[in-house]
C-alpha cells in the first residue's frame, strides 16, 4: 500500500506570518561563503580581533570568578542599571544627554539591536500597519515587520540618504491609500546597506515632516560612531525628546557575540517595552550586561572606538580603490562616510541573485540588494561588507567581483536578457564609474568623475 | 571530530561533508544524518569537512572506511574517489570512474543510450557556443529540434540548481542565462511529462536491488530546491502509485542504468514515467541526499531496512573491498 508524506504534519497548524517561508538557494550559498577560501564581502561581522582580547578575557573571567553570584543569575526585565549609566555615556557622544532628557530610567537593554527593533514593532505594530523605511534598508529590520505583518513602503535614497521630498510624497500617498504609517524606520548614520549618511541639514528636515505628520521616528544608530570623518553628526533622538525611539547596539563597537543592545524611549514607551521584553526573554543575559558594563568601566572604550575606526577606513579606501581600478564601465556604488558598507549598482541589465552562484563559484561572496527590499525589488545591485577581511583580501574580493560581473555581462549580452532597470522612481546614486565623486569624501581614494 | 562508541571490531569510519560546492548545506546535513545513522547501528564513526586539513588527517590517523555524504563536484565528480584510491583508503559507492561518468550528464546519458536505456534526447552546450555563433540563432534551432516544453539543466549538478522548466520560448534564453550562473555548459532535453520517481539501488552482497520507487509529487509543481529541502511542499509517495507492471519495468531500468554506469554499493536513478509507461532515466547519482527529505532514507525505510545498519552493511563491504 503506498503512503504519501509531506514530511510535515504540521502544515495546517503554522501562523500566518510563517507563509512563504521556505529552504532558500540564497542562504544555501552563503553556507559555502564561510570557508577561508571565500572571500565574504556578504556578512557585516565586526573585526573583533581588533579588540585587547587578553584585556577582555581576564575581565570575563574575573566576572564569572569574583562576580559569579550576580552575573550567572537572573536580572530585572529593564536590564542593568549600572549599564543603562554607561549607556548613557555612550549616548552622549551622538549628542544625546541630560539636556534633550536622555535618562537611564527611560533606557531598555536588549538582546542585541535586533530584539530592540522587534519590541519595538510588539509595542506598535498590528497586521497591514505601514511602515516607512529607507529604500534599501536593513534586512533584519525587515524580517521584523514581515514578521508583524506589516506593510513596508519604500522610501527612496540618495547619497545623502532619505530624500525628504520623497518621504513627504510617501507619507501623503499612505494616507491618500487609508492607511496609517505607524513608524518611520531609519539607519541614518553610514546606513546598512547603502553607507551613506544623513546631514545635519536633512535631519531637522525629515524631523520636520515626521512631527507635522504625527509620525514617530524608529531611529536604528548601530555606527553612528563609526565615522571616518571627524565629528558625529548628532542624532534625531538628540534633537527632540518626543517622537524618537533611539535602538543601537553594542555589536559593531564591541562584540556582537555578547547579543547587547538598547532603546532609549518616551517613558511611556519603555514601560510597554519593558513588559513587551519580559514577556519575551524575561531579562536580557546577566553575564553579558555585566561584561559590557565593565569594558566600559574599566578598559579604554574610546580608544578602541578609534582603532576600530582605523581599521574599518582602511579597508574601506582599500575597496574603494579596487572598485575604482577594477570594476567595468557603467558600475556605480556609494562611498560610505563610516561604518561597514558599500552599495553597488550592477550594469544595466545585471541581476545580482542571479549572479550569485557564478561569484560563489569564483569564491567571492555579497549580499544581493533584493534581501534590502521588503517587495524584492532591488534586484541591480548589492552590498559589499569591507569590515571583516584583512585589506589584502578585500582587495582580492573586488577583483573577483568585477571578473563575475564582466562574465554575466558578456553572458547577458549575448543572450539579449536583461534584468530590467534600477528600482523605479528610487535614487540615483552619483557616486561610482557613472557620477561625480561625493564632496563629503574628498579624501578617499573613490571613482572620478568621468 | 567527535567520536562515535563500536564494539572493538568495528571499522572506525569517517564520514565526508561539507565542501565547497552549492550542495555544502544539504551536505552538512546529509552528513549529520549518516553519522547518526551509522552511530545508532553502533559504528565508531566520525564526520569532517574536506579541506586542506583533510589529507594531514588520513595519513596520521586512516580511518577503515569512508562514506561520502559530499554533493556536488566535490563528492561526486570522482575526484575525491581517486584521492581516496590513492591514499588507500577504502570507501563506501562507485569508483572514480563510475562517478565520473554519472556525474557529468551528458556523459551519462550517452552511456545509458549506448545501453539501450531510455533518457530523453538532448544537447550539451557550452556557453562559449552561444557567444560564438550567436545565442538567438542557436536557441532557434533548439527550440525547432525539441519543440517546448524543454528542460534546462547545468551540465553538472544537483539539487535543481540552475534547473528550468521552458514553457515559453521566450522564457528559453533567461533559463539558460541561469542555469549557466551554475555551470558553464547547459544541458538541454525536451521535457517529459509523466511522473517524478526515484529509485534507490542498494547492494549489500546479493547484487543490486532497487528499493521502492519514490513518487515526487511538488506542491507547486516545481521539484526546484526549496520543494526538495522545505518540509510541507512536497508530497512523496513510497512506493510510487505505479501500476505493477510499470512499476517493476521502472525498478528494471533502474537496476540497469546502475550497472550500465558502473555504480556499486548504493546509487539513486531519478526517472520520469510518461503516461504509456515507459520509464526514462533521467539522471544518476552517486552520492544521494541523505537528508530529513532526500529520497534514499525515505526507500530504505519503505523497503522495511534500517538506514544505519544498511549503511554499516555497505561499510563492512568497502571494508573487505580494501
Amino acid at each position: 500500500m503506498t503512503t504519501g508524506t509531506t514530511l510535515d504534519d504540521y502544515t495546517d497548524r503554522y501562523a500566518r506570518r510563517m507563509r512563504g517561508m521556505t529552504a532558500s538557494e540564497i542562504r544555501a550559498l552563503f553556507s559555502v561563503a564561510n570557508r577561508p577560501e571565500v572571500v565574504s564581502l556578504a556578512g557585516g561581522s565586526p573585526y573583533v580581533a581588533a579588540l585587547p582580547l587578553d584585556a577582555v578575557g581576564a575581565m570575563l573571567g574575573a566576572l564569572g570568578s569574583t562576580h559569579g553570584a550576580t552575573t550567572l543569575q537572573y536580572g530585572i526585565g529593564q536590564g542593568d542599571p549600572t549599564l543603562r549609566e554607561r549607556i548613557c555615556d555612550v549616548m552622549t557622544l551622538s549628542g544625546i544627554d541630560v539636556t534633550n532628557g536622555a535618562s537611564p530610567d527611560d533606557v531598555v537593554v536588549t538582546v542585541g539591536g535586533q530584539q530592540a527593533i522587534d519590541l519595538t514593532s510588539r509595542v506598535f505594530l498590528d497586521p497591514g500597519d505601514v511602515v516607512l523605511a529607507e529604500g534599501p534598508s536593513y534586512v533584519g529590520a525587515l524580517g521584523v515587520f514581515r514578521a508583524a505583518e506589516a506593510d513596508v513602503v519604500h522610501v527612496p535614497m540618495d547619497d545623502e540618504g532619505l530624500i525628504p521630498a520623497a518621504l513627504s510624497e510617501a507619507i501623503a500617498a499612505v494616507t491618500k491609500a487609508g492607511k496609517r504609517a505607524k513608524f518611520l524606520y531609519t539607519v541614518p548614520a553610514h546606513q546598512n546597506p547603502a553607507g551613506v549618511t544623513l546631514p545635519d541639514g536633512r535631519r531637522d528636515e525629515i524631523l520636520s515632516i515626521c512631527q507635522a505628520a504625527g509620525l514617530l521616528i524608529v531611529e536604528d544608530d548601530p555606527y553612528g560612531l563609526l565615522g571616518f570623518d571627524g565629528e558625529t553628526v548628532p542624532a534625531f533622538r538628540s534633537r527632540t525628546r518626543d517622537g524618537v525611539i533611539y535602538v543601537s547596539t553594542f555589536s559593531k563597537t564591541f562584540a556582537p557575540g555578547l547579543r547587547v543592545g538598547w532603546i532609549l524611549a518616551p517613558h511611556a514607551v519603555r514601560e510597554k517595552l519593558v513588559i513587551a521584553s519580559e514577556a519575551q526573554i524575561l531579562c536580557p543575559s546577566a553575564f553579558a550586561q555585566a561584561t559590557v558594563a565593565a569594558y566600559f568601566e574599566t578598559m579604554p572604550w574610546q580608544q578602541q572606538l578609534k582603532t576600530f575606526r582605523e581599521v574599518y577606513r582602511e579597508r574601506r579606501d582599500v575597496a574603494l580603490a579596487a572598485l575604482h581600478d577594477l570594476m567595468p564601465a557603467g558600475t556605480r556604488w556609494t562611498i560610505p562616510s563610516g561604518g561597514f558598507y558599500i552599495w553597488l549598482t550592477l550594469p544595466d541589465g545585471l541581476h545580482s541573485k542571479d549572479m550569485l552562484p557564478r561569484a560563489i563559484a569564483e569564491r567571492v561572496a555579497y549580499v544581493p540588494g533584493t534581501g534590502f527590499y521588503a517587495d524584492g525589488t532591488g534586484s541591480a545591485h548589492l552590498r559589499l561588507c569591507y569590515s571583516f577581511p584583512p585589506p589584502d583580501r578585500v582587495r582580492e574580493g573586488v577583483r573577483r567581483l568585477a571578473a563575475v560581473i564582466e562574465q554575466e555581462f558578456a553572458l547577458r549580452s549575448a543572450f539579449g536578457v536583461s534584468a530590467g532597470a534600477s528600482r523605479p522612481g528610487a535614487v540615483t546614486w552619483t557616486s561610482g564609474n557613472a557620477g561625480p565623486r561625493s564632496s563629503r569624501t574628498a579624501d578617499a581614494p573613490g571613482p572620478e568623475t568621468p | 571530530m567527535t567520536t562515535g562508541t563500536g564494539g572493538a571490531n568495528e571499522p572506525r569510519v569517517l564520514v565526508l561533508a561539507g565542501g565547497l560546492s552549492y550542495e555544502r548545506d544539504v551536505s552538512l546535513r546529509s552528513g549529520r544524518r549518516v553519522l547518526d545513522a551509522l552511530r545508532a547501528a553502533g559504528i565508531d564513526a566520525t564526520v569532517c569537512d574536506v579541506d586542506a586539513a583533510l589529507l594531514p588527517s588520513l595519513a596520521a590517523d586512516p580511518p577503515d572506511a569512508v562514506v561520502i555524504a559530499l554533493h556536488g563536484a566535490a563528492g561526486e565528480d570522482g575526484s575525491l574517489q581517486a584521492i581516496l584510491d590513492l591514499c588507500g583508503i577504502p570507501y563506501v559507492g562507485g569508483d572514480a570512474q563510475a562517478a565520473r561518468l554519472a556525474w557529468d550528464k551528458p556523459t551519462a546519458k550517452s552511456v545509458l543510450r549506448d545501453a539501450g536505456i531510455a533518457t530523453p534526447d538532448w544537447v550539451a552546450l557550452p556557453q562559449e557556443r552561444f557567444t560564438e555563433l550567436g545565442a538567438g540563432a542557436v536557441l532557434d534551432r533548439l527550440l525547432s529540434r525539441f519543440g517546448l516544453p524543454l528542460m534546462v539543466k547545468p551540465a553538472q549538478g544537483g539539487s535543481g540548481l540552475g534547473t528550468s522548466v521552458v514553457r515559453d520560448a521566450a522564457a528559453l534564453a533567461t533559463a539558460m542565462v541561469g542555469c549557466f550562473a551554475y555551470h558553464p555548459t547547459a544541458l538541454i532535453e525536451p521535457y517529459v511529462s509523466g511522473m517524478d520517481v526515484a529509485v534507490s539501488v542498494v547492494d549489500t552482497g546479493d547484487g543490486p536491488i532497487a528499493l521502492p520507487a519514490v513518487e515526487i509529487v511538488a506542491r507547486d509543481g516545481v521539484y526546484d530546491y526549496a520543494a526538495r529541502y522545505t518540509a510541507g511542499l512536497t508530497t512523496w509517495h513510497t512506493p510510487a502509485r505505479l501500476d505493477p507492471d510499470v512499476a517493476r519495468r521502472t525498478s528494471g531500468v533502474a537496476l540497469d542504468a546502475h550497472r550500465a554506469l558502473g555504480l556499486r554499493d548504493l546509487s539513486r536513478i531519478d526517472l520520469i514515467v510518461d503516461e504509456s509507461g515507459k520509464p526514462y532515466v533521467i539522471e544518476a547519482s552517486v552520492a544521494p541526499g541523505m537528508t530529513d527529505t532526500s529520497l534514499l532514507p525515505m526507500a530504505v525505510t519503505a523497503a522495511g531496512l534500517d538506514l544505519g545498519k544498511t549503511l554499516a552493511t555497505l561499510v563492512d563491504r568497502a571494508v573487505v573491498r580494501g
